[in-house]
């Protein structure tokens, strides 16, 4: 994942991201539940930013704000400066914004290749009916997004696994081949959902390299566990705790944030002790 | 999270996955499996060589068996086409359907209407071809409705077609002649046709061999058609939509149009399936559209191998000819009454159905994919493992 990006200059432009993702006053409440009071976040063009908290404070539901998955009570959504309103997954692409999910995700049904030629779908030219007839343009079009989806999944290091089916395997493979598929859209806003979980030390390190080299083409926004990863890889850090925000800056400014320290960093955090936050209820919040 | 991780390249966690996530996806190879070096890169090319290949194969099958053979493949046939389109619909788009039975009934009365008018009626092609146009539309139809349903609602609603579509025939009694149906007048052999045929076995080219000859033609095409989408972007798009829909609507692929898609081709294969009925068994009556058609059909995919037009065609073998097997077999060596012989045929399709879903449930296709999958994930595996 060290390798420098492939040489993409006959499908993309070199460009550097320009989009900016600003989110406002998200309020957003299942049943009576307030899941998210009065959240705003604010992702810079080429900007790598965090999204932590401890858990239940919202961050997936913030995110699934972000992505349409979850439609907010109220608050705006301003996207390249147009507000994104009624906003639906599948106009995502279009948009110019991937995701990947918590869970891997990925078509069990197809083999790792097909898979990441999916997420190119927003790149596929040939329609209906040239695939009805088998129009050579329709297998010239197949080529391309077979092309890309191999650039993609050689960014991850994953070429030998174009062959296999997800199903067999191992669960970090599953997970490059995943941001494989998001990235091979050429999003200029990547979402990530807890992108390390389940990743060794080592992968975990590459992850972090993997997207700090990403972020010199398009945004990030990063909803992760792991504090070292999220302080070594984000520019910028947003804090929740119980659906409200508590804390922005730098991850220099989050780690000095008594608010944060408090409500979140209590300990050296790792995930063994939020599991035991979680086991303990709210308590476990204050113990530091 | 050290329980979570795997490293990469340990055989742990990857051994029996992928016989099991991928008994539906075992069907639909994949366009990339690789091993196809002696066939053009060209999918044109490719599928119309296996095209003509099987056109070969099918005119040496029609002029080497006798007429009442020629008659079950005609049936053979046009259970095909509809068992094809309904493959691509349940096995590629994971949408099940209970009532193509009716969408066929549809393609059947407007090809018997559009045969039954005085004077020379329009060329056959064309009268396909409105045949096919109308199912797709109300395949839309339906397909919009169905796109909000899922598993036993959508079989629920694709059922009450079924049952509906029949008694339909019976209120509009005037025009589509109610349970008496509608006699079909066969179209006659053309003249190069008959002279064609005498000229390659000396047999007469007419009837049930003319209308043998378009089923199957008819049946080429379709698998041609729907074989050129399932390779294509089209079909790995539907196949995401049945795997993922998540993931597939992230990836900008709105759900609900694709499945109507998937629905008007599958319906527009089942119209084709009906006009093509109607001129082979000559009389287009509510009787011939059952619900006990959609569910013959399904099974025939099932066992067959969900989602591999081979294995639809396999199954289509199957329906027509294991019945009258079945009876034979009664007949002649348990020595049964005939009356008894036909109802053993409905228990030994009973049993290998049941037979089918314990011991092969992917079907007769997908159990060998499968197995070749097994293969090959085990040689990766070995691989990994030795070096």
């Amino acid at each position: 994942m060290a390798e420098p990006p492939h040489d993409r200059t006959t499908q993309r432009p070199d460009r550097s991201p320009t989009a900016r993702l600003e989110m406002t006053g998200i309020n957003v409440a299942f049943g009576g539940v307030t899941a998210l009071d009065d959240v705003s976040l604010l992702v810079e063009p080429g900007q790598v930013h965090g999204l932590i908290g401890p858990n239940g404070a919202g961050k997936t539901t913030m995110f699934n704000v972000a992505c349409g998955l979850v439609r907010p009570t109220s608050g705006r959504i301003v996207w390249r400066g147009d507000e994104l309103r009624r906003l639906r997954p599948a106009q995502l692409s279009k948009l110019g914004i991937a995701r990947t999910l918590q869970g891997v995700g990925l078509f069990p049904g197809m083999t790792v290749l097909e898979n990441v030629m999916v997420g190119a779908h927003r790149h596929a030219k040939a329609g209906f009916f040239s695939a009805l007839f088998a129009i050579p343009t329709a297998d010239k079009d197949e080529e391309r997004l077979r092309r890309r989806a191999l650039d993609a999944l050689a960014e991850l290091e994953a070429t030998e696994y174009a062959g296999r089916y997800p199903g067999s395997l191992p669960y970090p493979v599953q997970k490059r081949v995943a941001l494989a598929r998001a990235l091979v859209a050429d999003p200029e806003l990547l979402l990530l959902d807890e992108p390390a979980s389940g990743l060794s030390e080592d992968e975990m390190h590459e992850l972090g390299e993997l997207i700090r080299t990403v972020s010199s083409r398009m945004s990030v926004l990063l909803v992760e566990h792991h504090m070292d990863l999220v302080m070594r890889v984000c520019d910028r850090i947003t804090v929740l705790d119980s659906g409200r925000l508590i804390a922005v800056g730098t991850p220099e400014e989050i780690r000095a944030d008594p608010v944060v320290t408090e409500a979140y960093l209590g300990d050296d955090v790792d995930v063994d002790a939020d599991a035991a936050q979680l086991a303990s209820g709210t308590e476990g919040a204050h113990r530091g | 999270m050290s329980d979570l991780q795997t490293p990469a390249g340990a055989p742990g966690a990857a051994s029996d996955d992928a016989p099991s996530t991928a008994t539906a996806a075992a069907n639909a190879s994949s366009a990339g499996a690789g091993g196809r070096s002696f066939l053009p890169k060209s999918t044109l090319l490719r599928h119309l060589l296996v095209l003509a290949l099987c056109a070969v194969l099918a005119v040496l099958l029609l002029e080497g068996t006798e007429r009442s053979t020629n008659d079950q493949i005609s049936r053979i046939a046009f259970y095909a086409i509809a068992a094809g389109g309904l493959t691509l619909l349940t096995g590629l788009n994971g949408q099940i359907s209970l009532g193509h039975g009716a969408l066929m009934a549809v393609g059947a009365y407007t090809t018997a209407l559009m045969l039954d008018v005085d004077g020379d009626p329009l060329p056959l092609a064309v009268i396909f071809l409105v045949a096919v146009a109308v199912t797709a539309v109300v395949g839309a139809i339906v397909g919009v409705a169905a796109a909000r349903l899922h598993g036993p609602y959508l079989a629920g609603a694709t059922l009450a077609l079924a049952v509906g579509v029949p008694g339909l025939t019976l209120y509009f009694s005037d025009t589509l002649g109610g349970e008496q149906g509608i006699n079909v007048r066969a179209p006659r052999a053309p003249d190069w046709f008959v002279e064609g045929i005498e000229a390659l076995s000396g047999e007469r080219g007419q009837g049930t061999k003319w209308l043998a000859y378009i089923a199957v033609a008819c049946l080429l095409i379709s698998y041609f058609l729907l074989a050129n989408l399932m390779r294509s972007r089209i079909g790995r798009t539907w196949r995401a939509v049945r795997d993922q829909e998540v993931a597939a609507e992230l990836a900008g692929i709105s759900l609900g149009s694709w499945r109507v898609l998937a629905f008007v081709v599958s319906a527009a294969a089942a119209g084709l399936a009906g006009g093509v009925l109607a001129i082979v068994v000559r009389l287009t009556a509510p009787g011939s559209f059952l619900p006990v058609l959609s569910l013959s059909l399904l099974t025939a995919i099932v066992i067959g191998g969900l989602g591999s037009l081979f294995g639809a065609l396999l199954g289509s073998v199957l329906l027509v000819l294991l019945p009258e097997w079945a009876r034979d077999f009664g007949l002649e060596v348990l020595d049964m009454e005939s009356a008894q012989a036909s109802q053993a045929a409905f228990v030994i399709y009973g049993l290998l159905l049941v037979a089918t879903m314990l011991f092969a449930p992917a079907g007769l296709v997908g159990t060998v994919r499968l197995a070749l999958l097994r293969r090959r994930a085990a040689r990766a595996m070995s691989r990994a493992g030795g070096g």
